[in-house]
Protein backbone atom coordinates (compact mmCIF):
# COMPACT_ATOMS: atom_id res chain seq x y z
CA UNK A 1 0.00 0.00 0.00
CA UNK A 2 1.07 3.66 -0.88
CA UNK A 3 1.72 6.07 2.30
CA UNK A 4 2.29 10.03 1.88
CA UNK A 5 4.53 10.96 4.88
CA UNK A 6 3.20 14.48 5.40
CA UNK A 7 5.88 15.83 7.74
CA UNK A 8 9.52 14.98 7.43
CA UNK A 9 12.57 16.73 7.07
CA UNK A 10 14.79 14.75 4.68
CA UNK A 11 17.21 17.75 4.85
CA UNK A 12 18.68 15.86 7.82
CA UNK A 13 18.03 12.37 6.08
CA UNK A 14 20.42 10.65 3.88
CA UNK A 15 19.18 9.68 0.36
CA UNK A 16 19.26 5.74 1.24
CA UNK A 17 16.40 7.09 3.49
CA UNK A 18 14.57 8.06 0.00
CA UNK A 19 15.44 4.69 -1.14
CA UNK A 20 14.52 2.89 1.69
CA UNK A 21 10.94 4.77 1.92
CA UNK A 22 10.23 3.98 -2.20
CA UNK A 23 10.96 0.49 -1.41
CA UNK A 24 8.07 0.73 1.61
CA UNK A 25 5.37 2.08 -1.07
CA UNK A 26 5.83 6.44 -0.12
CA UNK A 27 4.54 8.07 -2.71
CA UNK A 28 5.27 11.49 -1.66
CA UNK A 29 6.79 13.64 1.30
CA UNK A 30 5.91 16.98 2.63
CA UNK A 31 9.19 18.86 4.09
CA UNK A 32 8.51 21.66 6.65
CA UNK A 33 11.44 24.31 7.34
CA UNK A 34 12.71 23.61 10.93
CA UNK A 35 15.26 24.13 13.18
CA UNK A 36 18.29 22.23 11.65
CA UNK A 37 19.58 21.42 15.51
CA UNK A 38 21.85 25.06 15.63
CA UNK A 39 20.79 28.43 15.54
CA UNK A 40 21.20 30.17 12.58
CA UNK A 41 24.14 33.13 12.36
CA UNK A 42 22.02 35.40 10.01
CA UNK A 43 19.33 35.16 7.21
CA UNK A 44 21.37 34.03 4.88
CA UNK A 45 21.68 30.63 6.04
CA UNK A 46 17.94 30.53 5.98
CA UNK A 47 17.95 32.26 2.00
CA UNK A 48 20.30 29.03 1.56
CA UNK A 49 18.18 26.61 3.72
CA UNK A 50 14.81 27.53 1.59
CA UNK A 51 16.74 26.89 -1.52
CA UNK A 52 18.07 23.85 -0.57
CA UNK A 53 14.28 22.63 0.67
CA UNK A 54 13.05 24.08 -2.91
CA UNK A 55 15.94 23.42 -5.24
CA UNK A 56 17.92 20.17 -4.10
CA UNK A 57 15.59 18.14 -2.31
CA UNK A 58 12.71 17.42 -5.15
CA UNK A 59 15.58 16.37 -7.51
CA UNK A 60 17.43 14.23 -4.98
CA UNK A 61 13.84 12.60 -4.46
CA UNK A 62 12.65 12.40 -7.95
CA UNK A 63 14.97 9.35 -9.07
CA UNK A 64 13.11 7.21 -6.25
CA UNK A 65 9.76 8.14 -7.95
CA UNK A 66 8.94 10.21 -4.64
CA UNK A 67 7.57 13.80 -4.97
CA UNK A 68 8.98 15.88 -3.16
CA UNK A 69 6.89 19.14 -1.36
CA UNK A 70 8.19 21.91 1.22
CA UNK A 71 6.43 24.47 3.80
CA UNK A 72 8.33 27.43 3.99
CA UNK A 73 8.13 29.07 7.30
CA UNK A 74 10.32 30.28 10.12
CA UNK A 75 10.28 27.63 12.94
CA UNK A 76 9.46 28.89 16.22
CA UNK A 77 13.06 27.66 18.17
CA UNK A 78 15.00 30.73 15.94
CA UNK A 79 11.23 33.17 16.50
CA UNK A 80 12.17 34.17 19.69
CA UNK A 81 14.44 37.27 18.41
CA UNK A 82 11.53 39.58 16.24
CA UNK A 83 13.70 41.78 14.67
CA UNK A 84 15.53 38.63 13.29
CA UNK A 85 12.50 37.34 12.41
CA UNK A 86 11.18 39.72 10.40
CA UNK A 87 14.26 39.61 8.60
CA UNK A 88 13.69 35.95 7.82
CA UNK A 89 9.67 36.35 7.01
CA UNK A 90 10.66 39.27 4.49
CA UNK A 91 12.47 36.20 2.76
CA UNK A 92 9.31 34.00 2.88
CA UNK A 93 7.78 35.51 0.03
CA UNK A 94 10.07 34.60 -2.56
CA UNK A 95 10.11 30.99 -1.82
CA UNK A 96 6.37 30.52 -1.44
CA UNK A 97 5.74 31.53 -4.77
CA UNK A 98 7.75 28.36 -6.36
CA UNK A 99 5.92 25.00 -7.42
CA UNK A 100 6.61 22.91 -4.89
CA UNK A 101 5.98 24.69 -1.78
CA UNK A 102 2.41 23.92 -0.44
CA UNK A 103 2.33 26.62 2.35
CA UNK A 104 3.62 28.41 5.41
CA UNK A 105 4.89 25.95 7.98
CA UNK A 106 6.18 24.82 10.10
CA UNK A 107 5.64 27.44 12.56
CA UNK A 108 3.71 27.91 15.94
CA UNK A 109 5.77 27.86 19.34
CA UNK A 110 8.56 26.11 21.75
CA UNK A 111 8.67 27.41 24.78
CA UNK A 112 5.36 29.58 24.64
CA UNK A 113 7.45 33.47 24.79
CA UNK A 114 6.38 36.72 23.80
CA UNK A 115 8.72 37.05 21.46
CA UNK A 116 7.97 33.81 19.90
CA UNK A 117 4.15 34.65 19.81
CA UNK A 118 4.74 38.27 18.07
CA UNK A 119 6.69 36.03 15.47
CA UNK A 120 4.10 33.89 15.06
CA UNK A 121 1.39 36.60 14.56
CA UNK A 122 3.60 38.14 11.99
CA UNK A 123 3.49 34.58 9.96
CA UNK A 124 0.45 33.59 10.32
CA UNK A 125 -0.59 37.24 8.81
CA UNK A 126 1.62 36.51 5.75
CA UNK A 127 -0.08 33.25 5.72
CA UNK A 128 -3.19 34.84 5.79
CA UNK A 129 -2.82 37.85 3.37
CA UNK A 130 -1.43 35.27 0.30
CA UNK A 131 -4.51 32.52 0.85
CA UNK A 132 -1.50 29.83 2.23
CA UNK A 133 -2.45 26.49 3.79
CA UNK A 134 -0.75 26.41 7.32
CA UNK A 135 1.09 23.53 8.88
CA UNK A 136 1.82 24.38 13.23
CA UNK A 137 4.61 22.93 15.67
CA UNK A 138 3.01 22.19 18.23
CA UNK A 139 5.53 22.50 21.55
CA UNK A 140 7.43 19.98 23.22
CA UNK A 141 7.06 17.87 26.30
CA UNK A 142 6.00 20.02 29.92
CA UNK A 143 5.24 23.05 26.76
CA UNK A 144 3.09 21.53 24.33
CA UNK A 145 -0.51 21.69 26.37
CA UNK A 146 0.00 25.02 27.10
CA UNK A 147 1.39 25.87 23.42
CA UNK A 148 -1.46 24.15 21.49
CA UNK A 149 -4.24 26.16 23.79
CA UNK A 150 -2.39 29.26 22.86
CA UNK A 151 -2.10 28.68 19.37
CA UNK A 152 -5.73 27.50 19.20
CA UNK A 153 -6.60 30.77 21.17
CA UNK A 154 -4.82 32.73 18.16
CA UNK A 155 -6.26 31.22 15.08
CA UNK A 156 -10.02 31.25 16.97
CA UNK A 157 -9.12 34.91 17.19
CA UNK A 158 -8.41 35.43 13.41
CA UNK A 159 -11.71 35.45 11.43
CA UNK A 160 -9.72 34.66 8.26
CA UNK A 161 -8.61 31.48 9.19
CA UNK A 162 -10.08 28.45 7.31
CA UNK A 163 -9.72 25.34 9.65
CA UNK A 164 -9.93 22.91 7.23
CA UNK A 165 -6.57 24.63 5.40
CA UNK A 166 -4.97 24.62 9.14
CA UNK A 167 -2.87 21.41 10.33
CA UNK A 168 -2.25 21.07 14.39
CA UNK A 169 0.64 18.95 14.24
CA UNK A 170 2.47 16.68 16.91
CA UNK A 171 -0.57 16.09 18.46
CA UNK A 172 -0.49 13.85 21.39
CA UNK A 173 -3.84 11.95 23.85
CA UNK A 174 -3.97 15.35 25.40
CA UNK A 175 -4.54 17.81 22.79
CA UNK A 176 -5.60 16.17 19.67
CA UNK A 177 -8.90 15.84 21.18
CA UNK A 178 -8.24 19.75 21.18
CA UNK A 179 -7.53 20.39 17.47
CA UNK A 180 -10.39 18.26 16.07
CA UNK A 181 -13.26 19.70 18.11
CA UNK A 182 -12.39 23.19 16.79
CA UNK A 183 -12.10 21.65 12.81
CA UNK A 184 -8.17 21.51 11.94
CA UNK A 185 -6.35 18.90 10.82
CA UNK A 186 -4.79 16.91 13.89
CA UNK A 187 -0.84 15.52 12.70
CA UNK A 188 0.48 13.13 14.90
CA UNK A 189 4.17 12.51 15.29
CA UNK A 190 5.92 9.02 15.23
CA UNK A 191 8.89 8.99 17.48
CA UNK A 192 10.44 6.52 19.74
CA UNK A 193 10.55 8.24 22.89
CA UNK A 194 9.00 11.52 22.79
CA UNK A 195 6.06 12.67 20.95
CA UNK A 196 3.40 8.78 20.16
CA UNK A 197 4.36 5.75 19.13
CA UNK A 198 2.62 3.80 16.48
CA UNK A 199 0.31 1.79 19.15
CA UNK A 200 -0.28 5.16 20.46
CA UNK A 201 -1.37 6.78 17.03
CA UNK A 202 -3.29 3.52 16.43
CA UNK A 203 -5.12 4.17 19.96
CA UNK A 204 -5.68 7.83 18.75
CA UNK A 205 -7.41 7.20 15.70
CA UNK A 206 -9.72 4.54 17.05
CA UNK A 207 -10.57 7.03 19.62
CA UNK A 208 -11.74 9.95 17.45
CA UNK A 209 -11.82 8.19 13.79
CA UNK A 210 -9.74 8.41 10.73
CA UNK A 211 -10.83 11.31 9.86
CA UNK A 212 -8.53 14.73 9.66
CA UNK A 213 -5.60 12.92 11.49
CA UNK A 214 -2.25 12.73 9.30
CA UNK A 215 0.74 10.38 10.65
CA UNK A 216 3.87 11.52 10.19
CA UNK A 217 7.44 11.03 10.57
CA UNK A 218 8.74 13.70 11.06
CA UNK A 219 12.19 11.93 10.42
CA UNK A 220 14.96 14.23 11.15
CA UNK A 221 18.46 14.48 12.34
CA UNK A 222 17.72 13.47 16.77
CA UNK A 223 16.34 10.03 17.03
CA UNK A 224 14.13 8.94 14.51
CA UNK A 225 12.42 6.20 11.98
CA UNK A 226 11.61 7.52 8.12
CA UNK A 227 9.64 4.32 7.94
CA UNK A 228 7.48 5.43 10.92
CA UNK A 229 4.61 5.80 8.79
CA UNK A 230 4.55 1.72 7.35
CA UNK A 231 5.44 0.80 10.99
CA UNK A 232 2.15 2.66 12.02
CA UNK A 233 0.09 0.83 9.37
CA UNK A 234 1.51 -2.79 9.86
CA UNK A 235 0.08 -1.81 13.99
CA UNK A 236 -3.28 -1.01 12.52
CA UNK A 237 -3.35 -4.15 10.38
CA UNK A 238 -2.30 -6.16 13.70
CA UNK A 239 -5.31 -4.16 15.54
CA UNK A 240 -7.65 -5.38 12.70
CA UNK A 241 -8.49 -2.22 10.70
CA UNK A 242 -9.51 -2.09 7.24
CA UNK A 243 -7.49 -1.69 4.23
CA UNK A 244 -9.27 1.51 3.09
CA UNK A 245 -9.14 2.56 6.58
CA UNK A 246 -5.47 2.41 6.97
CA UNK A 247 -4.98 4.20 3.17
CA UNK A 248 -7.34 6.87 4.17
CA UNK A 249 -5.27 7.68 7.21
CA UNK A 250 -1.90 7.17 5.42
CA UNK A 251 -2.66 8.48 1.78
CA UNK A 252 -6.44 9.85 1.79
CA UNK A 253 -5.82 11.97 4.19
CA UNK A 254 -2.77 13.97 3.58
CA UNK A 255 -3.48 14.04 -0.04
CA UNK A 256 -6.59 15.82 0.66
CA UNK A 257 -4.72 18.24 3.40
CA UNK A 258 -1.77 19.33 1.12
CA UNK A 259 -4.07 19.29 -2.29
CA UNK A 260 -5.28 22.28 -0.71
CA UNK A 261 -2.42 23.54 -2.13
CA UNK A 262 -2.02 24.84 -5.60
CA UNK A 263 1.30 23.33 -5.66
CA UNK A 264 0.55 19.59 -4.39
CA UNK A 265 1.25 16.72 -7.20
CA UNK A 266 1.13 13.04 -6.12
CA UNK A 267 1.34 10.19 -8.80
CA UNK A 268 -1.42 8.21 -8.79
CA UNK A 269 0.46 4.68 -8.61
CA UNK A 270 -1.08 1.67 -9.02
CA UNK B 1 -16.38 -5.11 16.94
CA UNK B 2 -13.84 -4.20 19.70
CA UNK B 3 -11.59 -6.93 20.28
CA UNK B 4 -11.49 -9.34 23.65
CA UNK B 5 -10.33 -7.69 26.27
CA UNK B 6 -8.37 -11.28 27.23
CA UNK B 7 -7.02 -11.36 24.17
CA UNK B 8 -5.49 -7.37 24.34
CA UNK B 9 -4.29 -8.68 27.47
CA UNK B 10 -2.56 -11.47 26.08
CA UNK B 11 -0.77 -9.38 23.31
CA UNK B 12 -0.10 -6.71 26.07
CA UNK B 13 0.96 -8.46 28.98
CA UNK B 14 4.69 -8.92 27.92
CA UNK B 15 5.09 -5.28 26.72
CA UNK B 16 3.42 -3.75 30.02
CA UNK B 17 6.04 -6.12 31.93
CA UNK B 18 8.36 -5.21 31.06
CA UNK B 19 8.43 -1.55 30.67
CA UNK B 20 6.93 -1.33 34.36
CA UNK B 21 9.97 -3.54 35.34
CA UNK B 22 12.43 -0.61 33.29
CA UNK B 23 10.73 1.77 35.52
CA UNK B 24 10.91 0.18 38.91
CA UNK B 25 14.84 -0.86 37.66
CA UNK B 26 15.20 3.03 37.01
CA UNK B 27 14.20 4.00 40.30
CA UNK B 28 16.14 1.70 41.69
CA UNK B 29 19.25 3.49 39.87
CA UNK B 30 18.22 6.71 41.18
CA UNK B 31 18.40 5.89 44.53
CA UNK B 32 21.64 3.83 44.68
CA UNK B 33 23.23 6.75 43.17
CA UNK B 34 24.85 9.52 45.52
CA UNK B 35 22.72 12.18 47.22
CA UNK B 36 18.90 12.10 46.37
CA UNK B 37 16.62 13.35 44.31
CA UNK B 38 13.40 13.24 46.20
CA UNK B 39 13.36 16.45 46.22
CA UNK B 40 13.28 17.44 42.40
CA UNK B 41 9.68 17.64 41.00
CA UNK B 42 9.88 15.14 38.42
CA UNK B 43 9.74 12.37 41.19
CA UNK B 44 6.86 13.90 42.25
CA UNK B 45 5.43 13.43 38.69
CA UNK B 46 6.63 9.79 38.89
CA UNK B 47 4.78 8.90 41.89
CA UNK B 48 1.78 10.83 40.85
CA UNK B 49 1.91 9.11 37.78
CA UNK B 50 1.80 5.63 39.36
CA UNK B 51 -1.08 6.23 41.67
CA UNK B 52 -3.13 7.47 38.51
CA UNK B 53 -2.12 4.25 36.91
CA UNK B 54 -2.86 2.14 39.67
CA UNK B 55 -6.60 4.40 40.70
CA UNK B 56 -8.14 5.43 37.16
CA UNK B 57 -9.64 3.92 34.64
CA UNK B 58 -10.25 5.17 31.03
CA UNK B 59 -8.56 7.77 29.45
CA UNK B 60 -5.14 7.07 31.71
CA UNK B 61 -2.80 8.26 28.75
CA UNK B 62 -4.65 11.34 28.35
CA UNK B 63 -4.78 11.96 32.35
CA UNK B 64 -0.91 10.95 32.39
CA UNK B 65 -0.01 13.20 30.02
CA UNK B 66 -1.85 16.31 32.17
CA UNK B 67 0.86 14.91 34.98
CA UNK B 68 3.63 16.00 32.61
CA UNK B 69 2.34 19.62 31.26
CA UNK B 70 2.75 23.05 32.27
CA UNK B 71 -0.41 24.49 32.91
CA UNK B 72 -2.54 26.55 30.44
CA UNK B 73 -3.09 29.91 31.76
CA UNK B 74 -6.08 31.73 30.50
CA UNK B 75 -4.32 35.18 30.46
CA UNK B 76 -1.17 34.46 28.56
CA UNK B 77 -1.70 37.84 26.30
CA UNK B 78 -1.51 39.72 29.14
CA UNK B 79 1.96 37.86 29.77
CA UNK B 80 2.73 38.30 26.14
CA UNK B 81 1.59 41.96 25.80
CA UNK B 82 -0.79 40.70 22.84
Amino acid sequence: MDFIDPHIHMAARTTDDFHRMARAGCAAVAEPAFWMGYDRSGTNSFYDYFRQLTEWEPKRAAPYGIRHHAWMGLNAKEADDVGFAREVIAVLPEFLDRPTVLGIGEIGLNKNTKGEVESLLMLIDLALSRGEVMLFHTPHLADKYPGTRMILDILRAEPRVEPARVCIDHCEEHTVRLALEEGYWAGITLYPTTKATPERAVDMVELYGPDRILVNSSADWGPSDPLAVPEFMAAMRRRGHAPEVIRQVVYDNPNAFCGQSRSWKVDVRG
Amino acid sequence: MPPDASEVLDQQWLTVRARLIEVAAALDRIDRAEGSAADDPRIRQIGESLTLLAHERGNRAEQLQMVFSLPYEPDWRERCGV
